[in-house]
């Protein structure tokens, strides 16, 4: 499969004034050529870091990037100029923001919001620039389009301004698309809606798609491979059903369980104890040790590196080195992990009741 | 919109008529007469002028004698200048006052809006720190202190300009600069602070996300989201320099109104005191009124009560 965007050990230090916070340390990943890669994990694992460092969307003064590759097309997108990064942005690579109410300038018409890009990258004269935007509105299902062009963005409602922020993103046929929590901010039939329209647009423009959020149902729902981010660090990597069947990493058995079920047999609801770690000085070892119940010494003192899991999934824990001891995870994921075939609990049809 | 502005009007003749009420009884109130300094008058004169321009009759009276000719659109005639019709004297004089007060607004703002522009594109840096000494500095320093100065330098030391002397619109320059170190600082302060705040939003991340240059980022995006709070202060800043600066019009000696506002109070001269405030209290009126129009005209998102829809 072809590769769209590889990122490469990719390291990322913020200067602030309590010190230097390493928000990114060693982050890996590839995206594909038509896939969709869900990036999850908590408030401030760097998720969204990651995916503004892709388009160098950071503020210059206080980033600095201290190692790792970006590759697109055959460059380095963190070693070219700004002029050629404007060429990139918007063209190759375009994004959708979390809050579609603050996303849209409100003194634009939305018109002229779509126009933009295409003005821009495409070259198109205003007239033809005019006739493609109002059918991109009609692709995202707005209707009316030619009369919404002329309108602000205050008269639109919340599900329809991301319509129209996705609009923005696909003008150009972007090769990538980064979506950073685009339905987090919108109400739970909205953000069905809007999940349908990314996954049938992406098949109609043949696009590959960075989601970030940190919503495992949403996950579920349209991504091809998860990765789960801790720490700044991407901890496990996998297929939509390896992550959620098989997962391998403590902190992702922690995600799974603390997803509400309506099945649960439980009265309260599984939550990871303790805080995020300190990135102004992040622990030695595994980061997530501190919280997890399955820590081992060296958790504490080395960091994890990725073990294979199987070709297509990896996961930073030493509880995969030959000489860890064998620990059953939660119940609810051990549960999980019997309908997966190659998990070590799967029953399949030789085993249960029959 | 014509319901609207139609409505304001009507609010604007409203206010108007309250003004003059007002300003009619606290002259009124002044102590002293349009006669107190002429003291070669005997009493016999003094009450056949008094009776002449009716100022022995009630107040009760001369309110209603008044307000009748207001309504007519006649402001009467002056004690001070030989029986000059009010209208005609004012209207001479804010000539000036309108000349230095539309030159000192419209070049401050614009400095303003360069200079605050360029510190917010610029932040923390020495353009930041040079533009924000010349912002604390056109705000705390006076402009009469700018006014002698610039005097001093360009008229007595250079000689390039007249020192004292209205001679033309090239003795307007000097005091319109004085005069526009106010609007100046005002406009850099606002438009920095709100240029600051405006490239922190999330729909300047998504232009620059289109790959939108800093030019169009600037220009294009935030500038017009950042003009609302400064014309909210602009509004009664330009009517303030519109209708005159009584210290710096003395400095360059200018015929201005405000020079000759002062002087009609220490004169009583009431036909010109109501004058002026009723030109003053227009020209503010229709000034707030143009910055709701302009509201509206910036941010779509204000709507103006009874406008179309």
């Amino acid at each position: 499969m072809e590769k769209i965007i590889e990122v490469k050990d990719l390291e990322l230090s913020f200067h602030t004034f309590a010190g230097e916070v390493k928000a990114i340390r060693g982050v890996s990943f590839e995206v594909f050529k038509g896939e969709t890669l869900a990036i999850v994990g908590e408030s401030g694992s760097g998720k969204s870091v990651t995916t503004k460092s892709i388009m160098r969307l950071l503020p210059e003064s206080s980033t600095e990037f201290k190692n790792g590759q970006v590759l697109f097309g055959g460059r380095d997108l963190l070693k070219i100029s700004e002029r050629e990064m404007q060429k990139v942005r918007g063209k190759d690579i375009s994004m959708i923001f979390q809050d579609p109410m603050t996303s849209l300038n409100p003194t634009m018409k939305i018109g002229k919001q779509i126009m933009e890009p295409l003005l821009k990258h495409q070259k198109l004269n205003k007239s033809d620039a005019w006739k493609k935007s109002v059918e991109l509105l009609g692709l995202v299902g707005m209707p009316q389009p030619e009369m919404r062009m002329k309108q602000f963005p205050h008269q639109f409602s919340g599900g329809q301004r991301q319509r129209i922020v996705i609009a923005v993103a696909l003008a150009c046929n972007p090769k990538l698309l980064i979506a950073d929590e685009p339905t987090t901010a919108l109400d739970v039939t909205i953000q069905a809606q809007i999940l349908e329209l990314m996954k049938d647009l992406q098949k109609k423009i043949d696009t590959s798609i960075i989601f970030i959020t940190h919503d495992l149902g949403v996950v579920a729902n349209v991504a091809d491979r998860v990765a789960v981010m801790y720490g700044g660090q991407i901890v496990e990597v996998g297929t939509v059903d390896e992550i959620f069947y098989n997962p391998q990493h403590p902190y992702t058995w922690g995600l799974l369980s603390s997803m509400p079920s309506l099945d649960a047999t439980e009265d309260k609801l599984y939550a990871i104890p303790g805080t995020p770690p300190d990135l102004l000085a992040p622990p030695k070892g595994d980061a997530f040790a501190l919280r997890s119940e399955y820590a081992l010494k060296i958790d504490l003192e080395e960091m994890p590196p990725l073990f294979k899991v199987s070709e297509t999934h990896y996961a930073a824990t030493w509880l995969l080195h030959p000489d860890a001891p064998q620990v059953d995870p939660p119940a609810p994921v051990m549960e999980r992990m019997k309908s997966f075939p190659g998990s070590r609990y799967y029953e399949g049809n030789a085993g249960g009741a029959k | 919109m014509a319901k609207y502005i139609t409505k304001r009007v009507v609010y604007m003749f409203i206010s108007l008529f309250l003004i003059a009420s007002l300003t009619f009884v606290l002259m009124k109130l002044l102590p002293g007469s349009p006669l107190a300094s002429a003291e070669k008058l005997s009493i016999e004169q003094r009450e056949v002028i008094y009776e002449k321009y009716g100022l022995n009759d009630p107040i009760p009276v001369q309110y209603i004698r008044y307000m009748g000719n207001l309504a007519k659109g006649d402001f009467g005639i002056s004690f001070q200048y030989k029986n000059a019709d009010v209208m005609t004297l004012i209207l001479k004089k804010l000539e000036y006052s309108v000349i230095l007060g539309a030159q000192a607004i419209v070049f401050g703002t614009v400095i303003g809006i360069v200079l605050g522009m360029i510190a917010a594109l610029k932040q923390n840096t020495i353009w930041d720190y040079g533009s924000t000494i010349i912002a604390i500095l056109g705000i705390s320093i006076p402009s009469f202190v700018f006014a002698v100065l610039l005097q001093f330098i360009f008229a007595v030391e250079l000689e390039w300009f007249d020192v004292g002397l209205w001679n033309g619109w090239k003795s307007s320059i000097l005091p319109s600069i004085a005069l526009a170190m106010g609007p100046i600082a005002i406009a850099a302060r606002f438009i920095r602070t709100e240029m600051i705040e405006v490239l922190g939003t999330d729909y300047i991340l998504l232009a620059k996300a289109k790959g939108a240059n800093w030019f169009e980022i600037a220009f294009k995006h935030a500038f017009r989201n950042a003009l609302i709070p400064l014309i909210t202060v602009l509004g009664p800043l330009a009517a303030g320099l519109l209708t005159g600066s009584l210290v710096v019009e003395q400095i360059f000696a200018i015929p201005g109104i405000g020079e000759q506002f002062v002087k009609s109070i220490n004169s009583n001269d009431y036909a010109i005191i109501m004058g002026t405030t009723m030109f003053f209290s227009v020209f503010l009126i229709v000034i707030i009124l143009i910055v709701d129009i302009l509201y509206g005209i910036i941010d779509p998102r204000i709507r103006l009560s009874g406008g179309s829809k």
